[in-house]
């Protein structure tokens, strides 16, 4: 490959925010026909870099050479007429448009300088056969799952004639078939003779679908590789720069005889029509218990449901043996639960406040309007929750919004400790962030429980509930379908079976 | 930091503010002088102060109510009811004791207080959006007003009533006093309680909020009230100042004077961070141009173009975008030197 003209050669990149150099003398070059993975930590300047050759960001030192000339992207608009389209990791598209609106908002096609309504949705559903979807284009957005509007964000990418398909984390919310259809679609793309940048945390996958990769630390760049030439434990140890076997120090939660400890959490035949069929359920101190299901499957509704985000219309939720139905999350949150939501930039951070008003949050609100927590002591807790779960840049003063997302995940975890709850709910607490923060989720999760913390845990990697929980419930077309105790022989496979059913 | 932030909003507001107060020096060198005259101060400032303690009240309120990503498009015409309420209740007082001022300052207060409530009803638990809520109220306040004093202007011959907005209170007019009262009110309970944290929480991501357990509801009601409440005192003041109820001209416009008041201060209409002394800031601007319009000379029908010009400039001076395409890049860069040497670092 390297002795085609490579489609893209970026050399000494330098990045600045106040206070922060994002990206020093960074490069990344790429050929057409290839996948790239972008690999690094969060806070490693993969955003940053992918915000600079689209244009969002200017760049304060280094070149961009695009097809052998050398270019200066001034704007998003600019990047897209020279060939550079992004499918970012959060979808941004309307979703109160219709499906061809969004492909074709800013460019629509117009004929005697009228809307040319039949032919864009011929358009459209063109482009989204070649990718194998086949959906009616002239209804919303919305009305279709996270996994299609990625489809459409893609197709909205391809429309622009794109030379370079930059695919910021396009997995993290597609559960595995879809995973497999949009990997086709990149071969396909490749085949073509696209040069496709691709972001991931999922190993696995950067395994499966590309060529070459580069690794970034701390805004640094790392090196240049041939994906295959380079094994896992390599590639981490060249994103985290620390040593594997902290990775593994995690260490595998069996389940342990919890016949003694004290029921904290009981669910009766509680359910919410439309959202998820009544079950039972039941969360003892002390306890992790792992929710496996796709999504859709009802792991969110119920999370949601036992801490009050919904109320439901059936059955009856005892804290403790007490009769307790939440309308609201304050009540749950009065009665010592927390909850992160899996969608952190909708439900979880308030971008316009700084770091510690975020973490005190939760507290405050406990607390009630009257009584303040005082500035000092206010930073006090953020400078502690900085230095335990080694948040990035440690500066209480910061706005979250200026964080990579593996901080501000971090950031809301420091929220609910604070509150020091007696149950945790963890919906899909490491979507999106690197292996590092991962490792300390986990870790944090583990203590938490011997600390006689009782915490319901929700993830897509079967892998991880594997690791960390005592007992795991299997999820199935929003019913609770088995739960099974963590035993030694308990395999991904069987999970698997089961969320799949039908076998 | 916080501070400097802080400082650095306020920066240009203020510049503006002197360089209105300057320009009407060059025209008029007396303009700052304050003189005593009977026991009470005089003067342009005090003029200033004086006339824009409405525009100055009902800005607090819908600071508070922007903060929350809303609009109060009806503070104007609660005023005009407020002031009619007020103003009709004391009409035919046939004492000049003080007992129908209590009594009208009540009224008044309360059924503004109620009706700002009505619009955090609609707006917190009906879900209806903030503008067509308020523009509910907008119309309908203005035609109760009217209602109230048959659309004509009643006079008030009972003179204790001249004292909310005519009076004097230690050489300074008295609603000076109800305006430092009203902001010293709204900033001890936000910034000295967590409602600010929760308004501005609550006006960036309503959802993730509620999720904090934050009652984003009751805090929407509540600033509602509270603009409402402004409009009230802001009503009586006016209707005061003239001794009539007027239920069709007065508080006309106000609500677009106090949303550019706020947004001159440094508040955002996206919701989230706001900013009491910005918007204080603003309404002098707001204010004293109108004063100067009158006080050089300049024929009264360019006031509204001359206004809209001085709040273009406010605005850009205020767009850091703005500023660094005009001055150089220089300013921006510094400050990020400064930042830096703070040591603040990624890694």
């Amino acid at each position: 490959m390297p002795e085609r003209q490579p489609r893209l050669v970026m050399e000494n990149i330098v990045k600045e925010f106040p206070g922060v150099r994002a990206l020093s003398n960074v490069q990344l070059s790429l050929y057409p026909g290839e996948v790239h993975a972008l690999m690094g930590e969060n806070g490693a300047g993969k955003s940053t870099l992918i915000k600079v050759l689209t244009g969002v960001y200017s760049i304060d030192n280094g070149s961009v050479v695009l097809d052998g000339k050398t270019v200066h992207i001034k704007n998003p608009q600019d990047a897209q007429e020279k060939g550079i389209s992004t499918v970012y990791q959060e979808v941004n598209l309307c979703t109160n448009l219709s499906v061809t609106e969004n492909i074709f908002i800013g460019r629509e096609i117009k004929k005697h300088g009228r809307l040319a309504w039949k032919e864009m949705h011929k358009r459209a559903e063109a482009l989204l056969a070649s990718l194998q979807l086949k959906i009616d284009v002239t209804k919303l957005l919305s009305s279709y799952s996270v996994a299609i509007q990625q489809m459409v964000a893609i197709a909205r990418a391809l429309n622009v004639s794109a030379q370079i398909l930059i695919l910021d984390e396009p997995t993290s919310s597609l559960d595995r078939d879809e995973v497999k259809q949009l990997f086709s679609v990149i071969r396909k793309l490749k085949k073509d003779g696209l040069a496709i940048v691709f972001v991931s945390h999922f190993l696995d996958q950067i395994y499966e679908i590309t060529d070459r990769l580069t690794v970034l630390r701390n805004g640094e760049w790392i090196g240049e590789y041939m994906t295959e030439e380079l094994d896992r434990v390599d590639l981490v140890s060249k994103m985290i720069g620390k040593e594997l076997q902290e990775l593994e120090a995690v260490t595998k939660n069996v389940s342990h005889e919890s016949a003694e400890r004290e029921t904290f959490l009981t669910a009766d035949q509680v359910g919410l029509k439309g959202k998820i069929h009544p079950f039972n359920f039941d969360l003892k101190k002390g306890e992790i218990v792992g929710f496996a299901g796709l999504l859709g499957s009802g792991r969110t509704e119920i999370a949601r449901l036992l801490f009050g985000a919904d109320k439901a219309d059936q059955g009856t939720i005892k804290i403790k043996g007490e009769k307790l139905n939440f309308s609201s999350p304050r009540q749950a949150i009065v009665n010592n639960i927390g909850f992160c939501s899996e969608d952190r930039k909708a439900e979880g951070i308030i971008p316009e406040l700084t770091v510690r008003e975020n973490i005190i949050l939760a507290i405050q609100s406990v607390n009630g309007w009257f009584r303040y927590i005082s500035k000092t002591k206010q930073t006090k807790i953020a400078d502690e929750y900085i230095e335990l779960l080694n948040i990035s840049p440690a500066n209480p003063e910061q706005l979250i919004k200026n964080l990579s997302g593996g901080n501000q995940q971090k950031v809301m975890l420091a929220r609910w400790l604070v509150t020091d709850p007696e149950l945790l709910i963890l919906d899909e607490p490491t979507r999106g962030i690197d292996i590092g923060a991962k490792t300390e989720i986990m870790k944090l999760m583990t203590e938490l429980s011997q600390k006689n913390k009782a915490i319901l845990f929700i993830s897509s990697e079967l892998e991880e509930i594997l690791r960390t929980s005592h007992r795991i419930a299997v999820l199935r077309d929003r019913k609770k379908v088995s739960e099974y105790q963590n035993q030694k022989g308990l395999t991904q496979q069987e999970l698997m079976k089961e969320m799949a059913g039908g076998m | 930091m916080g501070k400097s932030i802080m400082r650095s909003r306020l920066f240009w507001p203020i510049m503006v503010l002197i360089l209105i107060l300057l320009i009407n020096l060059f025209f008029d060198s007396s303009f700052l002088s304050i003189e005593v005259r009977n026991g009470r101060l005089t003067g342009s400032i005090i003029d200033i102060l004086n006339r824009g303690a409405p525009l100055m009240l009902i800005s607090i309120g819908m600071t508070l109510v922007i903060a929350t990503k809303g609009i109060d498009l009806s503070v104007g015409s609660v005023i005009a009811m407020s002031g009619a309420i007020g103003a009709m209740s004391v009409a035919n007082a046939e004492t000049d004791g003080l007992g129908p001022l209590f009594t009208a300052i009540a009224l008044a207060l309360v059924i503004s207080t109620l009706v700002g409530g009505w619009n955090g009803l609609l707006v917190s638990r009906i879900g209806v959006q903030p503008i067509v809520a308020t523009l509910i109220l907008m119309v309908a306040g203005r035609g109760v007003a009217q209602l109230i004093t048959g659309g004509q202007i009643t006079t008030v011959y009972y003179d204790p009533y001249n004292f909310i907005g005519g009076g004097y209170l230690l050489a300074l007019p008295f609603s000076v006093f109800i305006v430092a009262f009203v902001l010293l009110l709204a900033v001890l309970i936000t910034r000295k309680t967590a409602l600010g944290l929760f308004i501005e929480s609550v006006g960036s991501n309503p959802d993730a909020s509620r999720l904090a357990g934050i009652n984003s509801k009751n805090i929407m009601l509540m600033v509602y009230l509270f603009s409402g409440f402004c409009a009230g005192v802001g009503g009586l003041i006016l209707s005061s100042n003239v001794m009539s109820a007027d239920g069709n001209n007065a508080g006309l416009w106000f609500e677009l004077d106090a949303i550019l008041a706020v947004v001159i201060g440094g508040t955002s209409l996206m919701g989230g961070r706001f900013y009491l002394m910005g918007t204080i800031i603003g309404a002098l601007i707001i204010q004293s141009l109108t004063t100067t319009i009158y006080s050089i000379g300049v024929p009264a029908e360019t006031n509204l173009v001359v206004k809209a010009v001085v709040v273009l400039i406010v605005c850009l001076l205020q767009s850091p975008e703005f500023r660094s395409k005009v001055f150089g890049t220089g300013k921006l860069k510094k400050t990020k030197e400064q930042k830096e040497s703070e040591g603040v670092t990624l890694s």
